[in-house]
């Protein structure tokens, strides 16, 4: 936690960075709990379309989240190679299904690009906190906390 | 253990006491004059009073006082209590625990009310209590008056004294040996929680006793320290129980006095002759009336200032009398409030000695809730994981190695034992709540002028403490109502031919794996024509709408529904039965009313023992593994083609022993499948929902049934509509539990929404 914290203040921050079909992502490492394999879910009714189910966390009931549906890509479909980020959210825990861990970096702000404004969807604008150049790759920081509005969650 | 801590015990225990006394007093109101419940009700109040004075918490100490001088007039026959006296006691009990609230959350209290109380509990006891002329020697002034309060800036009340029974001492006790006792105690008894009081009054019990203060120790007011126990007594006893009995008495004491007994000969006269005054009797009776807690402080008090009338006799002009009357006072506050928490510690132990042959009671200890939610909480995982291995076992090992399969049913029963129990910890008698509504029920009674008597039945009915927790509000609420809206006004009632006093049952009992709770009154009943006027008028139902007289009844429940002309404190805000109707369908409950017009109504509720886990029955719709609770089922059939029936555009009815019951395609209502299923292929369940009316829902097939342990979909999500809750199978995957009555509610055309719609309402 020191550790951490300190990574936090002085030599930036560490982000936990994964594969959503061709693209690559990144949330504060902070916000997950874990990381697990995909097990299949039980559907819920009237939900979203990214919702894919909830399943079984070691006995509390963990909703499942396409993040490539919610993110406006197509819908995965999902394997035993599928990846399941166990995150916490505000005050709900809440798993992300993504394609693949990839790795995990430590950066300060400064490496924070801001967002490309070619990005045309409010939606998405609302999500991309900034993007990182990592090695010639893109990478684009998300916070978790506007992919799920409480709002949206409870309207769902 | 810091202060707060011993603090938070000190109001836990209020708690207790205050229920204890609420229904101690109930009993009497009943009727119960056993003098052991005036007795619980009289400790009650002196514990309270005890444990705040040792807080330092001054208006409930003075209050408490007050309240225990009235008890003990009851206590000792000298007040009747009946109902008018019960009435402004309970009432005192209620601003009780507003002061004992107000004391832990630092709250306010209506002064004024209490003030009332005050007097009137006063006026009570000093009507029964004869005043006695004065008695000059201070010594005989040993006993108070019992309405004298701990505080009381006006000075002292002389005392009635008694000296008939010693002047013909009875011939019997003649013969008895007498023994000298001189009890020195030192300061540490009295910081220790003891009362010498007490002990001396304890010392009475064994025989005709004659004791006297020696105040020779006692230093000039200037030198008075406050914690110093300056006071040793002389007491000569007649008693044929023997020196033994005598030490008992002193057992907690005795490394905190200087105690010293010897025998004498036949009668007391030597030991007045050793005395430098000649020894008071004492009259045991009087002595036995005092209510037990300030007898100790108030001689103190009463001593110091005779003492200091005496030296200030020069000086003594009636001003500065007061002012050395108030100085000899606050110099004995300071004990008093030891004394206080020592006689609430000295009156418990003489209480449970009382109390543990009349019944023993079963130890208790108090537990974090937490950490009895953990265990239950790690116990419904083991029920999952023990599910778990005995499904994979069967599926490893087809044939079963038949030790493997035994050890596996052992360890069912073992968990299955261990989760009741479990559960059984949480299980609590609902009567906390009932005793609470009483309260409600006197005060809405006072504030509509109405008479009623609250009879609760079954309140030692046990239910999980959730539920218990969140059944006082509902029930509040509808207590509210029955006494505003349903019970009529004494003239109403005395023209209907009913006695005046409304009366208003709450029964609590078990029925089938659920508790059901029932309020009844004996009013005017549902006016089903102003109730359907209003809905009219309020556009809930339609104006031509034909309703039955169950339908009528329940549209109360509907949200913005009052029939209260007026807008009362009380209720009529048009907030009420509907929130109570949400907030017993949150606990996964059910209510009910039934109404007769001019002979009242009943509200029944039915709610689930326990919020953790619920008897299912697990079936497939769609592929997928749904629970739907056993309460609701009635019974379950293999339709045929030949009892289906369409009607209308897409509704289908299946006849069951010839009438016909709506057919509820689950999978389309949840949205799993895009079309009906047909019925033939897959299982009926005939369920109840709460509007009274059966529908047979329509699920693909059975698995079987189980016990399954409820988990929160709203942790983690959101409340989905349909859906009461989640659960986890035996194989380690989530199954939602149905909510068969929005089921039901969304099959009659309503959207599968949150919200509540009129016919969820009905």
């Amino acid at each position: 936690m020191t550790y951490a914290a300190k990574n936090l203040t002085t030599d930036g921050r560490e982000l936990i960075a994964f594969r959503v079909g061709d693209q690559e992502f990144c949330v504060n490492v902070m916000s997950v709990r874990e990381i697990r394999g995909w097990t299949p879910a039980t559907a819920m009714p009237h939900a979203p379309s990214y919702m894919l189910g909830i399943i079984n966390l070691r006995g509390a009931v963990l909703p499942i989240v396409d993040l490539s549906a919610r993110l406006g890509m197509k819908p995965a479909e999902p394997t035993v190679r599928h990846v399941i980020i166990v995150a916490q959210v505000k005050s709900q825990v809440v798993g992300l299904l993504v394609d693949a861990v990839s790795d995990i970096l430590t950066i300060t702000d400064d490496k924070i690009q801001p967002t490309p404004d070619v990005i045309s969807s409010e939606f998405e604008r609302s999500f991309a906190r900034g993007v990182l150049a990592i090695e010639g790759r893109l990478i684009c920081l998300i916070e978790l906390e506007s992919v799920f509005p409480q709002e949206e969650r409870e309207a769902a | 253990m810091d202060m707060n801590e011993i603090k938070e015990i000190f109001f836990q225990e209020c708690e207790e006491q205050l229920a204890e006394l609420e229904s101690g007093l109930l009993k009497l109101n009943d009727g119960d004059r056993d003098p052991e419940t005036v007795n619980a009700v009289f400790r009650a109040v002196h514990s309270i009073k005890g444990g705040a004075g040792a807080f330092g918490l001054d208006d409930l100490v003075s209050f408490a006082h007050v309240f225990e001088t009235t008890l003990d007039c009851v206590r000792s026959n000298r007040l009747d209590p009946g109902p008018e006296v019960l009435k402004v006691m309970l009432k005192s009990a209620d601003v009780l625990a507003d002061l004992t609230n107000a004391a832990r959350d630092g709250g306010s209290v209506d002064e004024a009310r209490s003030r009332q109380l005050i007097k009137e509990l006063e006026a009570l006891a000093n009507g029964e209590v004869p005043q006695a002329s004065s008695v000059a020697e201070p010594v005989a002034k040993a006993a108070p008056v019992a309405a004298a309060p701990v505080v009381n800036d006006e000075g002292f009340q002389p005392v009635a004294f008694s000296f008939d029974d010693f002047e013909t001492d009875e011939p019997a006790l003649m013969d008895l040996p007498t023994y000298e006792i001189v009890f020195k105690p030192k300061s540490d008894l009295y910081a220790k929680g003891n009362d010498a009081t007490l002990l001396l009054r304890d010392l009475s019990r064994l025989g005709e006793m004659s004791i006297h203060c020696d105040m020779d120790a006692l230093p000039a007011l200037d030198r008075l320290s406050p914690e110093t126990a300056y006071f040793s007594w002389k007491v000569s006893l007649k008693t044929d129980k023997g020196e033994d009995a005598i030490r008992t008495v002193f057992e907690f004491a005795e490394w905190d006095c200087d105690l010293d007994v010897s025998r004498v000969s036949g009668d007391a006269a030597p030991v007045g002759e050793e005395l430098p005054m000649q020894p008071v009797p004492f009259d045991l009776s009087i002595l036995d009336d005092e209510p037990a807690g300030p007898i100790g402080v108030i001689e103190e008090e009463e001593q110091l200032a005779a003492q200091q009338e005496i030296r200030n006799a020069a000086v003594a002009a009636a001003g500065t009398a007061s002012n050395v009357l108030q100085m000899a006072q606050s110099a004995a506050r300071a004990p008093a409030e030891k004394s206080a928490g020592a006689a609430a510690s000295a009156a418990a132990q003489s209480a449970a000695a009382q109390q543990a042959a009349a019944s023993a009671a079963t130890p208790t200890i108090r537990v974090d809730l937490d950490r009895v939610d953990r265990l239950i909480n790690l116990v419904g995982e083991l029920v999952i994981n023990q599910a778990m291995l005995s499904q994979s076992v069967v599926e490893n090992d087809a044939n079963g190695t038949s030790s493997i399969n035994m050890g596996l049913e052992e360890l069912q029963q073992l968990t299955r034992e261990i989760q009741d129990s479990v559960m059984a910890i949480r299980a609590q008698p609902v009567k906390p709540v009932f005793q609470r509504m009483s309260r409600i029920v006197r005060e809405i009674a006072d504030m509509t002028g109405k008479s009623v008597r609250l009879i609760t039945e079954g309140e030692n009915t046990e239910v999980d403490k959730t539920v218990i927790d969140k059944l006082a509000e509902p029930l509040t609420h509808m207590i509210r109502n029955a006494v505003d809206h349903g019970l009529e006004t004494p003239e109403k009632r005395l023209a209907a031919g009913k006695s005046a006093e409304g009366t208003v049952r709450l029964t609590a009992k078990h029925r089938s794996g659920r508790i059901v709770i029932e309020l009844a009154d004996d009013g005017a009943g549902i006016n089903r024509e102003k109730v359907r006027q209003k809905a009219i008028d309020n556009d809930l139902i339609a104006a031509d709408a034909n309703l039955s007289d169950e339908e009528i009844d329940n549209l109360i429940f509907h949200a913005g529904f009052s029939t209260a002309d007026k807008i009362s404190d009380i209720s009529g805000r048009g907030v009420g039965m509907d929130v109570v109707k949400r907030s017993i369908q949150a606990l996964g409950g059910r209510i009910n009313i039934s109404s007769k017009p001019g002979h009242g109504s009943v509200f029944t509720m039915s709610l689930p023992l326990t919020l953790a886990v619920l008897d299912g029955m697990v079936v497939t719709v769609a592929n997928q593994t749904l629970v739907v609770p056993l309460t609701a089922i009635v019974e379950t059939l293999q339709p045929e083609a030949a009892a289906i029936h369409s009607f209308g555009s897409n509704q289908r009815l299946i006849s069951i022993r010839n009438s016909f019951c709506p057919l509820v395609d689950v999978g389309r209502i949840l949205n799993f499948r895009a079309s009906q299923a047909n019925p033939v292929e897959g299982v009926a369940l005939l369920v109840e929902s709460e509007g009274g009316g059966q529908r047979a829902l329509m699920v693909d097939a059975i698995q079987g049934q189980r016990q399954v342990v409820i988990k929160s979909l709203e942790a983690n999500y959101t409340h989905v509509p349909g859906i009461a809750a989640a659960t986890i199978l035996g194989d380690g995957r989530v199954a939602l539990i149905l909510d068969v009555d929005t089921i039901v509610a969304a099959s009659r055309g309503q959207s599968l929404k949150p919200e509540m719609s009129l016919a969820a309402a009905g």
